[in-house]
């Protein structure tokens, strides 16, 4: 055994232990497993690289190496424990800039240690030379367009610039010719490698990943921060491969598949290929819909909602982004746990696309200690929702509405969502009769079975509470509301 | 700006024959003074619908001349001598019935006043929170059955007893609007065989939701476009009369609903049809009050023909719900009222831009603004709209073919066994791992719970840092460019690795079961 197959040996051990991460990250029940899985990996793997790299490293190459971990590390730790629940899309944004900006040194240091020293070099053998040049460039190409792609879905989720889609006259020709001028600057790197061809590469791939970005909307978040997730992958995946390391390469491979397949997932979630939503500049055809007059709305008192709760057999709570960004996940969990209390079923349906983030919904309401087998996906639920009294639609818009089911002309048409229409009752918290992130009106809040809410969702949810507590020692009488409407 | 004074509202006692209804209950006044308005309610006003003097008082508002008010409720048309104490600049609101009463709307135009008309309410779904025809519909068709079974001498429901069995009644329910779905849903509940017509072959699925039959008239039959029934052609008229003909013969108990805006009610029944029904038999004609469906009907009475059948033809069937008619009523006025009162300063403003306040304005400032101009309902079959719909529909995506599945299959892996059979040994080996651990992450993957997308995708990110093994074999280099860079690497990977795993493991640590 020499200390290099002791790493390698290393190696296949956290790939293994990596994969089983992921495995166990499935299933509640062995989540907390998987991540001891994942974190015992990493260690594996860092333990055995720093081994292998101790042979030979400086003692300045080694203070430095024990410095940047442990700044790295106090920053990870500091952000993950500072990181508001609701923040939680920016952070991992963020966390996958690193990861490109990793990559893209990695590359550039490939290029110092080989092509910059002239042929010849004695770390690559002549014949894999024009492989290796072709590695740096996929490498900084993939891990520049993480870079800047997630610095512009960072910025965009943080609310620091527009999230509104960035429409560029021909934007689909504009990401085929960056695509076309990385072929071609790969070739005549291939053939001769310079610095000059490394910079260009490397800023074409930033502002191919800056505007792939930045022309995809708001709603379409959630598929973005996992297609950003799926390139950090592929990332290490080409590092991986620059240096000849399965480890890198199985790691990166196994994160770019699993978030490519994470992003298919939330795609079909909102019928819409894959394809189109990274090609960017979805909700932009939604021309602001049609002059249909569809009605007026009618407005709700809190204190109504409470009578309507406490009455209700059973609730359905749909929640979306305005939830998170009121904060109210903790009055909303209270207002679960009065209801059960009283014997009223709560449930939650969440759309997979709720939220800036796949899951983001479940994350907030676990924060507030929501039991999380009352929390059911959107298929779970669609079914009961005709035999639901009351369902509370808070902070939710397009993905629960009628027209995309009902309207084939609407642009978010033959999205799936959440059929809350169907309860007797639906109760729609909104700060005011402004269109989702799609841009499209929602014919939900001119039903007759719907009534609005206006206001903070997190104040109006403790006026709900304020109004239950008041009336707490009154028995629950339990007449059905809502009969059947006639017309 | 300053406060400006609130209006009066004046809720006015029913004066006509038989009508027990209120414009205003209690919980209506409160919600009008909510509105900012005050409330004036004539004394004794909801007496016969069981509300006293104290207990408007009680919710604010005051007991006394409710005619010299700002705004001026009431349930039924005025009377003239009413007219003449409505005060100059008044708005009076109640039924008015524009179409069939011209000699009251001009009446009405001698004053310089301002009337709307409560039946004249457009049918859009916007405004069926005002819709006073549905509300009172809706009861009225309640009331139809309770008044027929009331009349009929045995069950509605079959039963089977010791004693013998009974067979149900079989009711006919002509016209499918609110009243005669209301009857359809109340018969049918009372375990009555309930069969519906209508005009509109599109009510079917309503009959049939609330338990009743459909008989379909099979006739060529255009759509109503403005949510009311149409007059019929004479086609169509000539098969109903069939089958009313033949449901006659059959059936215990007919109500009839079919009422046509501004015109005499069709007649559905004719006297030989009413001849061939079984003595005991019941008919409610709820279009009376237009002259009735049936041939014999006398309006507001109980007639009972030679052959034994009742015809029933109260034209006040609302009015003997007093109580709900008058809640549902007053909501329909609360409901005008938060219209006319965008600003709820207790001042009401008519906005003409709007439709629905534009139909309902029978008479304004003393003009005549009736008829108001057509709405289009958004509720009726958007035939005309329909190619237009249709266009920006895409193509559906068709789903691959087997045979194309195959090809596009065949063709990745050639490509691959091709990539692979001219690299050099070395990619070879990188590239089979590669492979190998793309199929395992999409298959690790695929069951993944939704709730742990974002634990899920925060340990990935983490594990994808370990793009730091790269940055740690290059820091050993001499070239200091080199070293920095690593440095600066394995900073911002480190960040990652630590922070996801830590965020991961916070987020996980909250998950917990009920």
């Amino acid at each position: 055994m020499t200390a290099a197959t002791a790493a390698q040996a290393a190696y296949i051990v956290a790939a293994l232990l990596f994969i089983l991460s992921l495995a166990g990250l499935s299933k509640h029940e062995s989540s907390r497993s998987g991540l001891v899985f994942g974190a015992s990996g990493m260690v594996i793997a860092l333990a055995a690289t720093i081994g292998l790299a101790s042979r030979s490293i400086t003692a300045t190459g080694l203070t430095l190496l024990v410095v940047a971990m442990l700044i790295g590390a106090g920053v990870g730790f500091w952000r993950a424990k500072a990181v508001e629940m609701t923040g939680m899309p920016e952070l991992i944004a963020l966390l996958h800039s690193f990861v490109g900006l990793a990559a893209v040194l990695v590359g550039w240091n490939g290029y110092f240690e080989v092509e910059a020293d002239g042929p010849g070099h004695a770390a690559v053998a002549q014949d894999l030379l024009g492989i290796h040049h072709a590695e740096v460039f996929i490498g900084v190409f993939i891990g520049a367009v993480t870079f800047s792609g997630s610095i512009i879905a960072y910025l965009k989720l943080s609310a620091r610039i527009k999230s509104s889609p960035l429409v560029l006259p021909g934007k689909n020709l504009i990401n085929l010719g960056a695509l076309a001028a990385f072929a071609v600057l790969t070739v005549f790197f291939v053939m001769s490698p310079s610095l000059g061809l490394l910079i260009a590469v490397t800023a074409v791939a930033l502002a191919l990943g800056l505007h792939l970005v930045a022309s995809i909307g708001g709603g379409d978040m959630p598929v973005v921060v996992s297609m950003l997730n799926s390139y950090s992958g592929w990332a290490a995946a080409a590092s991986g491969f620059l240096l000849n390391n399965n480890l890198l390469i199985v790691t990166g491979a196994l994160v770019g598949s699993s978030g490519a397949y994470l992003s298919y997932i939330m795609c079909q979630a909102m019928n819409r290929s894959f394809i189109s939503v990274i090609a960017g500049g979805f909700g932009v055809e939604a021309a602001a819909s049609d002059d249909t007059d569809l009605g007026e709305h009618r407005e709700i008192t809190a204190e109504a909602t409470a009578e309507l709760l406490v009455n209700a057999s059973s609730v359905v709570i749909a929640p979306g982004y305005g939830m998170a960004v009121a904060q109210a996940q903790y009055p909303v969990a209270e207002l679960t746990r009065r209801l059960r209390d009283r014997g009223v079923d709560v449930r939650f349906g969440i759309h997979p696309v709720a939220g800036r983030l796949p899951g983001h919904m479940n994350v907030l309401l676990a924060e507030a200690k929501v039991p999380y087998d009352i929390v059911l996906e959107m298929d779970e639920i669609n079914d009961e929702l005709s035999d639901t009294t009351v369902v509370l639609v808070i902070g939710a818009n397009d993905t629960v509405n009628p027209a995309a089911a009902e309207d084939p002309a609407s642009p978010i048409a033959g999205m799936p969502v959440l059929r809350v229409w169907e309860a007797q009752n639906v109760v729609v918290f909104k700060r005011s009769m402004a269109t989702g992130y799609a841009g499209v009106q929602n014919p939900l809040f001119f039903r007759d079975n719907t009534q609005m809410l206006f206001g903070d969702a997190k104040q109006r949810m403790e006026d709900i509470l304020g109004a239950l507590g008041s009336d707490a020692a009154a028995p629950s009488h339990r007449t059905p509301v809502g009969a059947a409407r006639t017309v | 700006m300053g406060h400006p004074t609130p209006q009066r509202i004046g809720v006015a006692a029913e004066t006509g024959p038989g009508e027990t209804r209120v414009a205003a209950t209690p919980s209506t006044v409160r919600q009008l003074v909510a509105l900012g308005y005050e409330v004036v309610v004539e004394s004794g006003a909801g007496t016969a619908s069981g509300f006293t003097d104290d207990a408007y008082v009680a919710q604010s508002a005051k007991v006394g001349d409710a005619w010299s008010a700002d705004i001026v409720l009431k349930v039924n048309a005025p009377s003239s001598e009413e007219i003449g104490r409505l005060a100059d600049g008044a708005t009076l609101v109640s039924l008015i019935g524009p179409a069939l009463n011209p000699g009251l709307v001009a009446e009405l135009a001698s004053r310089p006043i301002t009337v709307l008309a409560m039946d004249a309410v457009p049918r859009i779904s916007r405004a069926q929170s005002l819709d006073v025809l549905s509300s009172m519909a809706n009861i009225a068709g309640y009331r139809a059955v309770v008044e027929a079974a009331h009349a009929f001498g045995r069950f509605f429901t079959g039963q089977v007893t010791a004693a013998g069995k009974v067979p149900p009644a079989k009711v006919l329910v002509a016209g499918a609007g609110v009243a005669g779905l209301a009857a359809i849903g109340a018969a049918s509940s009372l375990g009555a065989i309930v069969r519906a017509t209508d005009p509109r072959p599109e009510v079917a699925e309503q009959v049939r939701s609330l338990g009743g039959e459909f008989l379909a008239v099979e006739v060529e039959q255009a759509a109503s476009t403005d949510g009311y029934a149409k007059a019929t052609s004479q086609e169509y008229d000539r098969r109903a009369a069939e089958i009313y003909s033949e449901q006659a013969a059959d059936v215990d108990i007919v109500i009839t609903t079919a009422l046509i805006p501004g015109r005499p009610a069709p007649k559905l029944l004719t006297a030989q049809d009413v001849a061939s029904m079984r003595p005991g038999s019941v008919i409610v004609d709820m279009a009376a009050s237009q002259g009735g469906n049936v041939a014999g009907t006398v309006a507001g009475e109980v007639v009972v023909t030679a052959n034994g059948v009742t015809i029933i033809g109260y034209t006040d069937l609302p009015a003997r719900l007093p109580a709900q008619a008058s809640q549902l009523y007053g909501t329909n006025l609360v409901n005008l009222m938060k219209l006319l009162t965008p600003a709820k300063d207790g001042r009401h403003v008519i906005d003409f831009e709007d439709v629905v306040q534009r139909s309902m304005t029978v008479v304004r400032d003393g003009e005549t603004t009736w008829p108001p101009p057509p709405v289009q309902v958004s509720a009726a079959p958007a035939q005309a709209q329909a190619p237009v719909a249709a266009k920006p529909v895409v193509a559906e995506k068709k789903p691959m073919s087997a045979a194309a599945k195959y090809v596009l299959a065949a063709t990745g892996m050639a490509a691959l066994f091709l990539l692979t059979a001219f690299s050099p040994s070395q990619l070879i080996g990188n590239f089979t791992v590669f492979v190998l651990a793309i199929v395992i992450g999409y298959y690790v993957i695929g069951k993944v719970h939704h709730a742990l997308h974002t634990p899920l995708m925060s340990v990935t990110n983490a594990i994808s840092g370990i793009v730091v093994v790269g940055a740690l074999l290059q820091i050993a280099h001499t070239d200091t460019t080199i070293t920095v860079l690593s440095s600066v690497a394995i900073l911002l990977a480190s960040i990652n690795i630590f922070g996801g795993f830590a965020v991961t493991r916070r987020m996980l640590a909250m998950f917990s079961r009920g």
